[in-house]
């Protein structure tokens, strides 16, 4: 046992004293930071070229320019007008050189209807007009109900909003508002673990193969066995793993708490994300099929890393694995949308796919427990028979020498391991 | 006997690698191991590490099978260079140490003892990647030797030496055995082997084909060379009872002869012809035993 751990130590502690490991990890800590106070950084920069926020109106009444203001707020939207005797061209310049941002040009020929035009430089404010657009509508309502002299009570039944209420029947037994807030979750998690699995099986396959080609696994592999020193080395790089997820997710934390610039930014974040009561049982099924995930991919990728016997020879080898991860993503991210269908509930039940697939079922539906945990049962199944196949092809294959890249080699190692 | 190999046969599907190999190893002893390429000579230091299982036969240790829990008493160096190019040296014989039963503590001191006896203790920190092709072999020396082990299994530990450097590992490893470690080792340098060893086995294609001390090896190689020099004419002596072969000069011959007898009979007739300004009987270098042996069949 004290092999095993010598192994572990070395091979978290050699990554995790290298300067890709540090400098990954400082970037991506980094990047969160900054994601997390963006707005900061942007008012910060904005703060000098302050332009005048009032909208320039070309107008024949003014009378309901204030209305409008008056209504936008009424709407929840915050904007200034200015009267302007400018001309159209002269304002058209004027938006071309950047000194304002857009105009407006209104007119109420016959007093119960509304022309207007909005003109703005490119169309990326497309929320505001379509807020003006709804503004004015209700204006030209309200003046035409003026026109027809209905009494107040008339006219507020014609505006009286219809009952109109969105539910939903499926299996997820969650309201539309909380399907998107667990669908933002379950995405970025899924990433995560998308992300972490490719990374480091990648990691284990060119570490084995780094040593094999060093032939330094001659030497490891006569004083640890050849199996201890697989799963050694596959525990201690998943724990790497683990710890640099725990930090993404602890700086993560930190960075959109401590943003208090943009407290009320940060707080709409959380509530949005749905981390204000941050769902338990996802964060833990997240951890969990991390964990089996990893261990899946981590020891077919040992396996084949013991198969090469030069470090360049790893990515052709590693690249069907990558596949199956790929559209093992693939599933999930479509089932972001349908998590019901039936290609993502089947699938979901295929160890190389339940990591990603099965963790997005469980975080957006409310599944009866035994799905799961037969995901699960299957999946640590397939790690043992993986394991004990691994073992054997990495029994051999450590010391097969010679040009092999092909998956006819696992034969060669299986015989050469028994032998 | 300390390291016993019982009628080892290795095959790996129709290929037989090793072919009832037996060898009988004393403690304390130096036991050369030769054979050309492929002969399966680094197949048997993988099956004594356990590395791979005879398919037939025993290979014991001081009575007993070979595992990982007797692997700590064991020091191997690999042929080719077996280190991580980027890690440094000492941190890399800390590690090998650690994985060889030692403590953190005693590998630091033994390692800077051995660095000191190899003249390169300013190597301490340095990446092994940085080190010239020899100077990484000492590292691996120093790998394979550091735990003070009882069995030592060196394959090709010259290759890649200078002359100098031959000359520090060759004490080293005198000095190990010395304090009574067994050694085993592989080596095409028949000079080296000659110099060392005083146990030895030739091995081809999976066979042993000599096997014994070395001073038996010479006797029973039944050969001998007869050197002469004379001014005379010397051919009339190839008609000479028991002379396998002559080559001549132009100041004399030399005669292979398989026994003393035939060689005085030489003399007593070169002297015939004339005076004789040179004679010697020389006993068989290993290199022309192993090239008789193992060079006969290529031929």
């Amino acid at each position: 046992m004290r092999d095993f751990w010598i192994i572990f130590k070395q091979a978290f502690m050699s990554k995790a004293k290298s300067k890709t490991f540090l400098i990954t990890t400082a970037v991506v800590i980094a990047g969160i930071f900054l994601l997390a106070n963006i707005t900061t950084i942007i008012e910060a920069f904005d703060d000098g070229e302050e332009k005048s926020k009032a909208i320039p109106v070309v107008t024949d009444n003014e009378a309901v320019v204030d209305r409008l203001a008056q209504q936008l707020a009424a709407m929840g939207e915050e904007a200034e007008f200015k009267v302007t005797g400018d001309l159209r061209g002269a304002l058209e310049d004027q938006l071309k050189e950047g000194e304002i941002e857009s105009f407006l040009i209104l007119q109420v020929p016959d007093g119960h209807s509304i022309e207007a035009e909005y003109v703005s430089e490119s169309s990326e404010m497309f929320g505001f007009p379509m807020m003006l657009q709804e503004a004015l509508q209700s204006m030209q309502t309200e003046m035409r109900a003026e026109e027809m002299e209905l009494a107040p009570e008339q006219a507020g039944a014609l505006f009286e909003p219809v009952g109109f209420e969105q539910t939903t029947v499926s299996a997820s037994g969650k309201t539309e508002e909380e399907m998107n807030q667990a669908r933002i979750l379950v995405y970025v998690l899924m990433f995560l673990i998308y992300f972490a699995v490719i990374m480091y099986s990648n990691m284990i396959a060119t570490e084995v193969a780094t040593e094999k080609s060093s032939r330094v696994m001659e030497i490891l592999i006569s004083s640890v066995s050849p199996v201890k020193h697989m799963f050694a080395k596959v525990l201690g790089i998943g724990t790497l793993g683990l710890v640099q997820m725990l930090l993404f997710g602890i700086t993560g934390y930190l960075a959109i708490r401590s943003s208090s610039s943009v407290s009320d930014l940060s707080e709409s974040f959380f509530s949005e994300m749905g981390l204000g009561d941050i769902p338990a049982t996802t964060i833990i099924y997240a951890i969990v099929f991390f964990v089996l995930g990893y261990f899946l991919y981590a020891v077919l990728a040992a396996l084949l890393g013991s198969l090469v016997s030069r470090t360049e020879d790893v990515a052709s080898l590693i690249t069907p694995l990558t596949l199956i991860i790929v559209v093992a993503f693939i599933i999930a991210a479509t089932g972001l949308s349908t998590p019901d269908a039936a290609f993502v509930t089947y699938s979901s039940f295929v160890p190389f796919f339940a990591p990603l697939v099965m963790f997005l079922r469980v975080g957006l539906l409310d599944l009866p427990w035994w799905e799961p945990a037969l995901a699960i049962g299957l999946m640590v199944l397939t790690i043992a028979v993986l394991g004990w196949f691994g073992a054997r092809v990495y029994k051999g294959g450590v010391l097969m020498y010679g040009p092999s890249r092909s998956l006819k080699d696992l034969k060669k190692a299986m015989q050469l391991g028994k032998e | 006997m300390a390291l016993e190999l019982n009628h080892v046969t290795k095959k790996f599907g129709e290929f037989t690698a090793v072919d009832n190999l037996s060898l009988a190893i004393g403690e304390g002893t130096m036991y050369g191991f030769l054979g050309a390429n492929g002969a399966g000579k680094t197949t048997t230091f993988r099956m004594i590490l356990g590395l791979l299982n005879p398919t037939e036969g025993r290979i014991t240790w001081k009575g007993k099978p070979i595992d990982y829990g007797t692997s700590h008493k064991i020091g191997y160096l690999p042929e080719e260079r077996g280190l991580y190019p980027k890690m440094k040296v000492e941190e890399q014989l800390i590690f090998l140490g650690k994985l060889r039963g030692m403590h953190r503590l005693d590998a630091k001191a033994a390692i800077r003892e051995w660095l000191d006896r190899f003249e390169v203790p300013h190597y301490l920190n340095k990446k092994v990647e940085e080190l010239s092709k020899g100077n990484q072999q000492k590292i691996q020396v120093i790998a394979a030797l550091m735990h003070k082990p009882e069995l030592v299994i060196l394959d090709e530990p010259f290759s890649g030496l200078d002359p100098v450097n031959v000359e520090i590992l060759k004490s080293a490893v005198k000095n190990v055995r010395d304090q009574g470690a067994t050694i085993v080792f592989s080596s095409h340098r028949m000079d080296h082997v000659e110099e060392l060893c005083e146990q030895l086995s030739i091995v081809h294609k999976g066979q042993q084909i000599v096997e014994g001390s070395l001073r038996d090896v010479k006797r029973s190689f039944g050969r001998q060379n007869v050197s002469i020099r004379s001014d005379h004419d010397l051919t009339r002596l190839q008609s000479v009872p028991g002379v396998r072969n002559a080559s001549y000069a132009l100041n004399g011959a030399v005669f292979q002869v398989t026994d003393d007898e035939t060689a005085h009979k030489l003399l007593q007739e070169a002297l015939k012809a004339g005076p004789v300004r040179h004679f010697s009987i020389e006993e068989p270098s290993l290199q022309d035993i192993f090239i008789a042996k193992v060079g006969n069949e290529h031929a």
